[in-house]
């Protein structure tokens, strides 16, 4: 009884803090990408601007649904519950925090302590593919469909590295659990450190699987219209909308939790302070590191053109997986000499 | 194959790349080295209700006929809506007492049409339609588009600085 309520108290809190920082990760976005291009960015709803994004939402519910004549109603309706639920059950898995003491209890700052995170993880963010790949299929329309069947493409090609960059880390910590993996993290023994190679093919490969700016094709506005989602309207698209920021603020925990020593702040030990103040410094730094990540996204979307489609799938087959097999070989070396 | 005026083309082919720029990364970072540094730069935009444009004697706002004392200047001579690409205009002429013999009855643009060239005040032999500097045309149907008379007059003072810009212009 005490374990269900705790979880659905930290169920309840992360979802509403993924989806406050979702709407403002939104704001963020046109602002930076306003500032790049020396605009100002909206600063008319609220102050700041601050207040653009609930404006946008209610806006969006308060439009026409369209579903296009032909289209698979059901499948239609389906695919953006995929993508919505894929990015947000991703982050069950991923710890925000050490054990920390609060009431009396003792609360892992995970929702699901599950012993095969990283397997989970992977598994769910190639079931993303569906939701994207569907609204594609039930548009009936060719450019949703385009978009649909060159996100299953892009998908699979760098989901191999992706998947081969992870093992990396597999080895060196020797679990599938990921609080363990960020346990052994400790200090400046960031996984991005010793397995650099690796680091950089899982963060192309997350970019990759959030379908961010250089490898957006399957939405690629000026040759597929909105790819996938141009026949989706209001709150529909709504959510795909909330997915992609869902995706992104997943793959930055998750880029976090694996390389970047996930809730490891250096040397906090040694400042001697209260364990709970210790554990909410954690938490904290947890956030600033994702919130680094997310600013990284965005920096990255307004710096780099988009790639052509078969530069995407020379960069992903001829680059990224004997890049990724070259990191599995050296980590698999330095394991076998120094042992870990 | 050369430029029209004789210069190499601006062209990249892989094979010239060195190794670093061929891996990508370091032109990355220099892209987004360049990014960062736009972002402290001074922003470009115009606040438009608060800060608003000014445009100069040069500027093509909406047509108008000139008022002086009183009196519109025009005399319904039509080569206005003769020249009007666009026929947007619809002028109907009438003799009066005054001096000039002729005014215009009716005289009405209709501003959905107006493409805002100036051939009219071209045309005009006595600087009776000129463009003035206003921009902002606002009207929710398309019957409030054509603007009559009451519309149009605007007065000398408020026309000086187009009028002496097209004396010099002339």
């Amino acid at each position: 009884m005490e374990f269900l309520l705790i979880s659905l108290i930290k169920i309840v809190i992360v979802l509403l803090v993924i989806l406050t920082v979702v709407a403002n990760l939104v704001y963020v976005e046109r602002k930076v990408s306003a500032f790049i291009q020396n605009r100002i960015g909206p600063n008319r709803v609220g102050w700041m601007g601050l207040l653009q994004s609930p404006a946008d939402v209610l806006k969006l519910f308060i439009k026409e649904d369209i579903v296009p004549t032909n289209a698979n109603r059901f499948i239609h309706s389906l695919a953006p519950i995929i993508s919505i639920v894929v990015s947000l059950v991703t982050f069950a898995v991923v710890p925000f925090g050490d054990t920390i003491h609060l009431f009396g209890y003792d609360v892992k700052l995970m929702i699901a302590d599950v012993n095969i995170g990283v397997l989970y993880i992977l598994a769910l963010t190639s079931l993303g593919v569906y939701g994207v790949t569907l609204s594609g299929w039930s548009s009936n329309n060719k450019y949703s469909l385009l978009g649909g069947l060159r996100s299953a493409a892009q998908l699979i090609s760098y989901e191999l590295s992706m998947g081969l960059s992870v093992v990396g880390v597999i080895m060196i910590a020797g679990t599938l659990q990921l609080d363990r993996i960020v346990e052994l993290q400790q200090g400046w023994h960031w996984n991005a450190f010793l397995t650099p190679i690796g680091f950089i093919t899982f963060v192309v490969a997350s970019f990759a699987e959030t379908n961010r700016l250089p490898f957006d094709l399957p939405e690629a506005e000026p040759e597929l219209v909105g790819g996938y989602h141009t026949e989706y309207s209001g709150m529909k698209f709504g959510t795909f909308f909330l997915a992609e920021y869902a995706n992104m603020i997943t793959s930055s925990a998750l880029i976090v939790t694996l390389f970047l020593g996930g809730w490891q702040f250096p040397y906090l030990e040694t400042f001697g302070l209260d364990p709970l103040w210790v554990s909410i410094i954690q938490v904290l730094a947890f956030v600033g590191k994702v919130a680094g990540m997310l600013f990284f996204y965005i920096w990255i979307r307004w710096t780099i053109p988009r790639f052509r489609y078969d530069q995407l799938m020379n960069l992903g087959w001829k680059v990224m997986l004997p890049l990724a097999i070259v990191n599995l070989l050296y980590v698999a070396g330095a394991v076998f000499i120094f042992g870990l | 194959m050369l430029n029209s005026n004789g210069s190499k083309p601006f062209q990249v082919r892989s094979k010239d790349l060195s190794f670093w720029q061929r891996t990508y990364i370091p032109e990355i970072v220099k892209g987004m080295v360049l990014t960062a540094k736009q972002m402290f730069r001074p922003k470009f935009t115009r606040q438009y209700p608060e800060e608003r444009f000014n445009p100069q004697p040069s500027y093509r706002g909406r047509p108008v006929l000139v008022e002086e004392e009183g009196v519109e200047r025009c005399v319904a001579c039509g080569l206005c809506a003769r020249v009007c690409p666009a026929l947007a205009i619809e002028v109907q002429g009438s003799e009066t007492e005054l001096e000039k013999e002729r005014y215009p009855v009716k005289f009405e643009i209709n501003m959905l049409r107006c493409i805002f060239c100036g051939f009219c005040e071209e045309a005009c032999p006595e600087e009776a339609i000129i463009m003035s500097d206003e921009y902002e045309l606002v009207f929710t149907n398309p019957e409030d588009a054509i603007y009559g008379k009451d519309k149009l007059l605007m007065s000398t003072d408020r026309l000086r600085t187009r009028l002496e810009f097209l004396r010099k212009a002339r």
